[in-house]
């Protein structure tokens, strides 16, 4: 049914029509719409056999989420920013004893200092904690994305994590299609586990694993993310096939074939980019894009014999490790380890903490790529200005205060002197 | 069937008990009210084989209360363990001593995890499954504490027992804040002019407990396992959250002897230290009554976690203090005061 709604009750309509059994909530902005969505529906019986409960902390969310995946029920849970690393310990534990749990993390920055606009920091704390993630561009793919995440979580027996954009896409009113119960019934059957707490049958789950047999363990562990690059394909095969709408599997391509550039992004900012790569096509700029959907597993393979062969390839990224630099463009470098005449990876961090990405900034940048290239990472729109007197007043001044307000501070007085001006 | 609890109440009246153990001796009571580790028909939930330390109450608190709660609920049953020695001693890769579906999550979760199992069960249509949260006291009282909370005033169908040995057992007895001030740890070394741990305000979390207005709170002690399968059985018997605390001495924490687990627990009840009672949505119900009254120094005097007080002719002003918390849970409980009848 097409509708125009906000992507949060869009994703909420889309795991209602999963039949969540067990669904824990907690606020953080900007994941809240979605239970709240999800509340009403089990509220009004819209959504039926299913346990809404609000919990006192993310903690709580998905250790309550663990107890009933563990029993049998299927979990769901969202959070954002600081509730996904106030959970942190129960991700590791989800995805180590291999539970089905479905999470949507409505993409947000983490503090300090604190921020609630929209980067991919939050879902990057986690990359390493076994859960898949897979990153929407649209509502539209939020939706699809989530059905197929039960799919894939269930098949595989572990945890999934679905990854939209904070307000650019929770927030945002756009036309979607939500399919119909009965279609989605369908696709995904009903939760059959693997390994399930049951008096009749009763098994210890979760107990303690020496040297013996850990490595054993975390190996089946990554086995299982490698069957997932398998999966994520077929299922979003099977779902074009009865939704009419492709959500790619790991990857989505556009004007790839015979991009001499090739621009690799996640999340909402593909939108943005797409456009830009229009305009600078229309300039002749052999560029194009790769839309990576599948951040875990990483479609090393898929991304390797795409990129290979090209002069540039510009990552794009809402993230980085401090002092290291871009988490996506460390892994796509990795992807391109080994590979002959391997194209130059240029790095961009961009979108930090909810700062607006613009097409001219785009622009700028993948051509600065080819004329004037920089070694690790490129910060878009750095405000080099603030950067620089703060910088001397820190070596200046011992008690030098809290950064984040002397910036703020100073920003302030650059607005006053220019509109006195 | 008769009531269990009604019945458990006349024998404690009746003041009998077998020598040397202040029980009621399963000897001296009709087949229907012997305990039921007494009956070839136990679960032994928790088998044989495990590695507890020799003389652990927390071992034997888990065994009398998950048989007692397997028969409450005919085996429907199931468990949630937090971190520590329970979870530790009882599941060495790749052997259980579970004979009941058994999950471990994390440290500070179980009232949570239990949360999520006891939903399964509502929405799975399984009502007759029960869920029990299980941890010891750092679990419980410090890092779970949230969880506990929580699940408390949610009113969520789980029975959570606290295995209290009083400090962080597990990771080599560091203290927790349920262990009592002066107690030498890891963490509250016997050194300096005031040693062992200080003395804060005190964090009695089964008032705590009571003070969220749950339809049944407890405390128990393996000094008398009797009374301890009553309350499992009983807490069983009701819906919502319920919270059971047992007193567990730790031979290995407590620098006692493993002979004289049973004889501290009782010490620790006897003296008053350890009140043992039942409340009910919120409004403490019953106490169990001393015995015979003695002072906390017979109970500390045998624990080397407490030698640094009986050295140099004794630390007579922080035991006085010691004394003083003793002696006001026997009036706050009424302790000593004589049984009520019953109308
Ligand atoms: C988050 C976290 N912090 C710390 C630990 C280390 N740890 C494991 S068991 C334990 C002590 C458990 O003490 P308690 O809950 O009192 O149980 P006991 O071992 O005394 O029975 C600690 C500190 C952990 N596993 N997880
Ligand atoms: S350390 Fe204490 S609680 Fe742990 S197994 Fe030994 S006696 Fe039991
Ligand atoms: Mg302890």
């Amino acid at each position: 049914m097409l509708k125009q709604t906000e992507g949060s009750h869009a994703t909420a309509e889309a795991i209602a029509l999963c039949r969540p059994e067990v669904i824990c909530a907690y606020p953080i902005t900007p994941q809240t719409h979605i239970v709240e969505g999800l509340g009403e529906m089990v509220r009004l019986g819209q959504l039926k056999n299913c346990e809404f409960i609000n919990v006192e902390s993310e903690f709580a969310a998905l250790s309550v989420a663990i107890g009933a995946s563990a029993a049998g029920a299927r979990a769901y849970t969202a959070t954002a920013s600081q509730g996904l690393l106030f959970m942190a310990e129960a991700v590791y534990n989800a995805s180590g004893l291999g539970l089905p749990i479905v999470m949507t993390l409505g993409n947000r920055a983490i503090g300090a200092p604190i921020n609630i606009w929209n980067d991919h920091s939050d879902a990057m704390s986690m990359r390493d904690a076994g859960w898949l993630q897979l990153f929407a561009e649209s509502n539209q793919d939020s939706i699809d994305l989530h059905i197929q995440a039960f799919r894939i979580a269930e098949e595989l027996s572990v945890p999934v994590m679905v990854c939209m954009d904070g307000f650019l896409l929770t927030h945002a009113s756009e036309r979607v299609d939500i399919p119909e119960q009965a279609q989605v019934d369908a696709f995904l059957p009903r939760y059959e586990p693997r390994q399930v707490l049951d008096p009749g049958e009763p098994v210890s789950i979760g107990a303690m694993v020496g040297p013996d047999a850990f490595t054993e363990v975390r190996f089946l562990q990554h086995y299982k993310q490698t069957l997932a690059l398998h999966l994520i394909p077929e299922l979003a095969a099977e779902f074009s096939g009865r939704f009419g709408r492709n959500t790619g599997g790991l990857l989505r391509t556009y004007f790839a074939d015979d991009a001499e550039m090739l621009v690799v992004a996640m999340g909402s900012i593909n939108g943005t980019i797409k456009d830009t790569i229009d305009e600078m096509r229309a300039d002749g700029f052999s560029i194009g894009l790769v839309n990576i959907v599948s951040f875990r597993p990483f479609p090393t393979e898929a991304l390797r014999r795409l990129l290979a062969g090209r002069k540039h390839v510009v990552v794009v990224e809402k993230s980085f490790a401090v002092g290291m630099g871009g988490q996506l463009a460390n892994n796509v470098d990795l992807a391109l380890r080994n590979t002959p005449a391997a194209p130059q990876v240029h790095s961009v961090i961009a979108g930090l903490g909810g700062r607006s990405i613009t097409r001219t900034s785009l622009h700028r940048v993948f051509r600065r790529a080819v004329a004037q290239p920089w070694e690790g990472a490129h910060f878009l729109d750095l405000n080099e200005d603030i950067i620089g007197k703060e910088l001397h007043h820190v070596r200046k001044v011992r008690r030098s205060g809290p950064t984040a307000e002397n910036l703020l501070r100073r920003l302030d007085q650059a607005a006053q002197h220019a509109a006195a001006e | 069937m008769t009531d269990p609890t009604a019945t458990a109440t006349a024998n404690q009246k009746l003041h009998f008990y077998q020598k040397g153990t202040f029980t009621v001796g399963n000897r001296l009571v009709p087949d229907t009210e012997r305990s039921v580790q007494a009956s070839i028909d136990r679960s032994n939930a928790l088998t044989c084989g495990h590695r507890a330390c020799q003389g652990c109450g927390e071992a034997l608190g888990a065994r009398y209360a998950m048989d007692a709660a397997m028969r409450a609920t005919g085996g429907n049953l199931i468990a949630v363990n937090a971190t520590g020695c329970l979870e530790v001693f009882t599941t060495p890769y790749p052997e259980t001593s579970w004979q009941m579906p058994w999950l471990h999550s994390l440290f500070g979760n179980a009232a949570a995890v239990a949360t999520g199992v006891a939903a399964a069960m509502q929405v799975k249509g399984r009502k007759e499954v029960r869920t029990i949260a299980q941890g010891g006291d750092g679990g419980t009282t410090d890092i779970g504490f949230g969880c506990l909370s929580g699940m408390f005033e949610r009113n969520d169908d789980v029975l959570y027992i606290c295995y209290d040995n009083e400090g962080y057992m597990n990771t080599g007895v560091q203290r927790s804040s349920a262990t009592p001030p002066t107690a030498r740890t890891a963490t509250t070394p016997a050194m300096g002019p005031e040693p062992g741990n200080v003395f804060g305000t005190g964090k009695s979390v089964p008032k705590i407990a009571v003070a969220h207005g749950i339809p049944y709170v407890a405390t128990a002690t393996v000094a008398d396992l009797h009374d301890l399968e009553r309350k499992v059985m009983k807490a069983m018997g009701i819906h919502g959250a319920r919270y059971i605390q047992i007193h567990v001495p730790c031979p290995l924490g407590w620098g006692s002897a493993s002979h004289d687990t049973i004889r501290l627990a009782r010490l620790a009840v006897e003296c008053g230290m350890f009140p043992v009672f039942e409340a009910e949505h919120g409004i403490v119900t019953s106490s169990r009554k001393i015995r015979r009254p003695v002072p906390v120094a017979e109970y500390l005097k045998p624990q080397r976690r407490f030698a640094h007080l009986f050295k140099d002719g004794g630390d007579s002003q922080r035991l006085g203090h010691l004394q003083a918390i003793a002696d006001r849970n026997i009036v706050e409980y009424k302790l000593l005061e004589p049984e009520e009848e019953a109308g």
